[in-house]
């Protein structure tokens, strides 16, 4: 078994709160993980990413290939697109249709849509309304994993498990809105 | 032992701690700061009274991590590339003056310069000092590769160098830790005289230097380091250094025997190896993660009596960072690509926070710069150098830590009027101040704006060594307190800050404006752990 994920977004939308739940996943699991990360200057608004490799033998380059990603998992839509070359030609692209805009040439939202349409592959989801719904705007992320979820080969409770770890610190309250979003988030996406 | 899930940086923090490290000295910079952020994060290093604060630049760290050295104590030393030249001096002085405890010196690199100015192989500084260079292929060495460190720098009474590239610094992995080792105790150098580099002692110490770093290339732990897989293919041999070697074996995957590899680690390099597998094919080709420091060896001032392919013959390009794509390209094979990037994706750029205080001060320094037209603001590395680009647009140089200071200096001197010198307060006490006493001394007609943001913003608000005490340098160095001005940065301010900015550039003699908001990512931060740590106490 092998999963190479790129998480996507913009410097400071907290991509990495996605890749330590799967990272405490895969540990868990006894798998092989890396995982790179973007620190410096891209964090201050511009585009980021991660690399999430987690394997059951093990992993060479801390960097997916080109056209070997499984996955493109993104916290915001024109960021998703932008690493369509790592994704390998039968991945899937799971993003957040919500644009964070930070700059004045934002593309026109209907060509990005179909952009992402055109992809095929494709799982679009609202993540910061389901969010708020849940009355925690602030676990969008964790209803991007949860619509993701089903593509990641790891049963859902040890991702459940994981973000339980995660928010652990922060008290159960916390822990039971993120676990909600995980569920809200794979509800939606639909691929039970 | 539990594995635990590190970063590149972390692990190298935590085999400094396990390995009996002392005291831990740096500058935070791009991709080295999780080194330290680790150290002092640490419980176990606060119990065991591990030295761990900041110091002002690269080169005061290097020499206090000396000085611990002198004392017979374990030190570290960590920074970025381009921190390493601010160091240098220290740095290859303390091949000559040798060690006392064991001094470890990391420097991480920057390839393709994702936060940097240039892309400097720190592998040439180690060659150029003569001292032991180690270059983890990965998380895992990187932690082992500590405690050798530590072991031949006491054996051979030398510093080592580790030297990792952003990627490593950057990515985690699991890693299996070794049994702790207790600290040293302190204890002065057997030779009173080791430290004392006058020409008499430097030229004795210089010269049995030279003879020691040519028998490190036998030392069996660097040769160990070095690892040669022998193949019948005889064609094309591969020599790897460092982290290429992962995206080689990315590549070959199943097709392991196909080539003969040299995969390095460690320098000097022991001829033997290279020669065993330089005989045994017809071509070589060279993947390094930086320059092309082993290749250039290989091909010789004539280049003519080895085939070799690398980044100077254009097999693999001559710049940037290298990935598991350049690499099967180098080898000649054909790997499917994913699609295109869509036009519709547009270029992100790094942009000032939401109500950052330099960009109250870009937008007041903006206006009143219409005056006086373009080209005459000179300005330093840290988050303001996001001035540069849109909407402000205001900056024009960026070169190395202080240089906007003594550039605007310069460009006075050759009749540039206003000429304005724009520089954050951590890289101030880094290296501006020394630049501001030439312009105190000269009364150089320059405008010098601190953008004081009361932390290190870009590297992710680490302790700034100028908080609080910038006014009192200035005086101190002797900038004329009537023009020495205060300002606040914000919005409500801004017609009250632009008549500040705008009677200092008229004023034809040195004049120092303090403008001082704290950023706005430090505050909210320490807000937050104020509030945790009253909800804990509570
Ligand atoms: S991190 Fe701080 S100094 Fe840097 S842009 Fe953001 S607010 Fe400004």
């Amino acid at each position: 078994m092998k999963c190479d994920i790129i998480l996507a977004g913009v410097g400071g939308q907290g991509i990495l709160s996605i890749a330590a739940t799967i990272g405490l996943a895969a540990v868990e699991r006894g798998l092989f993980l890396k995982q790179s990360e973007v620190h410096g200057m891209s964090q201050r608004g511009g585009d980021v990413q991660s690399h999430l490799r987690i394997s059951d033998s093990e992993i060479h380059s801390d960097l997916i290939p080109h056209g070997g990603a499984d996955m493109i998992i993104s916290v915001e839509p024109m960021e998703a697109l932008r690493y369509l070359p790592w994704l390998a030609p039968e991945g899937w692209v799971i993003t957040n249709s919500v644009p964070y805009v930070n700059i004045p040439d934002y593309p026109d939202m209907a060509e990005l849509k179909a952009a992402l349409e055109d992809n095929g592959n494709t799982v679009v989801l609202d993540a910061d309304s389901i969010a708020r719904d849940l009355g925690s705007p602030r676990s969008g992320n964790m209803v991007i994993l949860g619509a993701a979820s089903s593509f990641i080969p790891m049963p859902f409770e040890i991702l459940e498990h994981a973000v339980q770890q995660l928010f652990n610190r922060k008290g159960e309250v916390v822990v039971d809105l993120n676990i909600q979003a995980l569920r809200a988030g794979r509800e939606a996406a639909g691929r039970e | 032992m539990q594995k635990l899930l590190l970063l590149g940086d972390e692990a190298i923090a935590q085999a400094a701690l396990d390995a009996g490290m002392s005291g831990m000295y740096a500058y935070p910079g791009t991709p080295s700061t999780e080194i330290m952020e680790y150290i002092q994060a640490s419980p176990r290093a606060a119990a065991e009274g591990v030295r761990r604060e900041w110091s002002s630049n690269e080169k005061t760290a290097m020499e206090a991590a000396l000085g611990m050295s002198y004392a017979g104590k374990r030190a570290m030393v960590a920074m970025k590339h381009v921190g390493l030249n601010v160091a240098a001096d220290a740095f290859i002085n303390s091949a000559v003056t040798g060690v006392n405890g064991g001094l470890v010196v990391v420097a991480a690199d920057d390839p393709s310069m994702h936060s940097s100015q240039n892309e400097q192989d720190s592998r040439f500084y180690g060659r150029f000092a003569m001292v032991p260079v180690l270059e983890p292929r990965n998380q895992q060495e990187a932690y082992d590769m500590i405690f050798d460190a530590f072991d031949l720098s006491e054996k051979y009474k030398l510093p080592v160098l580790i030297r990792i590239t952003t990627r490593l610094a950057h990515s985690r992995a699991a890693i299996e830790r070794r049994d702790a080792r207790t600290q040293n105790s302190s204890s002065l150098p057997s030779d009173p005289r080791q430290f004392v580099l006058l020409p008499a002692i430097a030229r004795k110490q210089y010269r049995a230097l030279t003879g020691l770093y040519e028998k490190l290339r036998t030392d069996s732990v660097l040769s160990g380091y070095n690892r040669f897989a022998k193949s019948d293919s005889r064609k094309t041999g591969i020599i790897t250094c460092g982290i290429a070697y992962n995206y080689l074996l990315e590549n070959l995957e199943q097709h392991h025997d196909d080539f003969p590899v040299l995969s390095l680690a460690a320098y000097p390099v022991n001829s033997d190896a290279v020669a065993e597998l330089v005989e045994s094919c017809g071509r070589v080709l060279v993947l390094e993660e930086g320059y092309p420091l082993i290749e250039e060896q290989l091909r010789g001032l004539l280049d003519r009596d080895v085939k070799v392919a690398g980044r100077l013959d254009g097999t693999v390009p001559r710049d940037g960072e290298l990935n598991p794509a350049i690499v099967a390209a180098a080898m000649g094979m054909k790997k499917d690509s994913g699609k295109e990037v869509p036009a519709v994706v547009r270029q992100r750029l790094p942009s000032f926070c939401k109500g950052c205080g330099h960009a109250d001060v870009f937008s007041a320094l903006a206006e009143v710069m219409k005056g006086y037209g373009p080209g005459r603001v000179f300005s330093d590395i840290g988050c303001y150098t996001l001035g540069a680009l849109p909407p402000f647009n205001m900056v024009n140089s960026c070169v190395d830590m202080g240089a906007s200071v003594t550039m605007a200096v310069g460009a006075a001197d050759a009749g540039l009027f206003p000429a304005v010198a724009f520089i954050g307060d951590s890289t101030f006490t880094h290296s501006g101040m020394t630049g501001l006493l030439d312009a105190v001394i000269k009364d150089s007609p320059i405008t010098v704006i601190i953008s004081d943001n009361s932390t290190t913003g870009m590297t992710g608000g680490q302790q700034s060594q100028a908080t609080g005490r910038i006014e009192s340098i200035c005086l101190g160095l002797g900038v004329n307190p009537d023009h020495l001005r205060m300002i606040i940065p914000l919005r409500k301010n801004h017609e009250e800050n632009m008549a500040v900015i705008s009677e200092e550039l008229n004023h034809h003699g040195l004049s120092v404006i303090i403008a001082m908001r704290e950023c706005i990512q430090t505050a909210s931060r320490n807000k937050k752990a104020a509030a945790a740590k009253k909800s804990q106490t509570a």
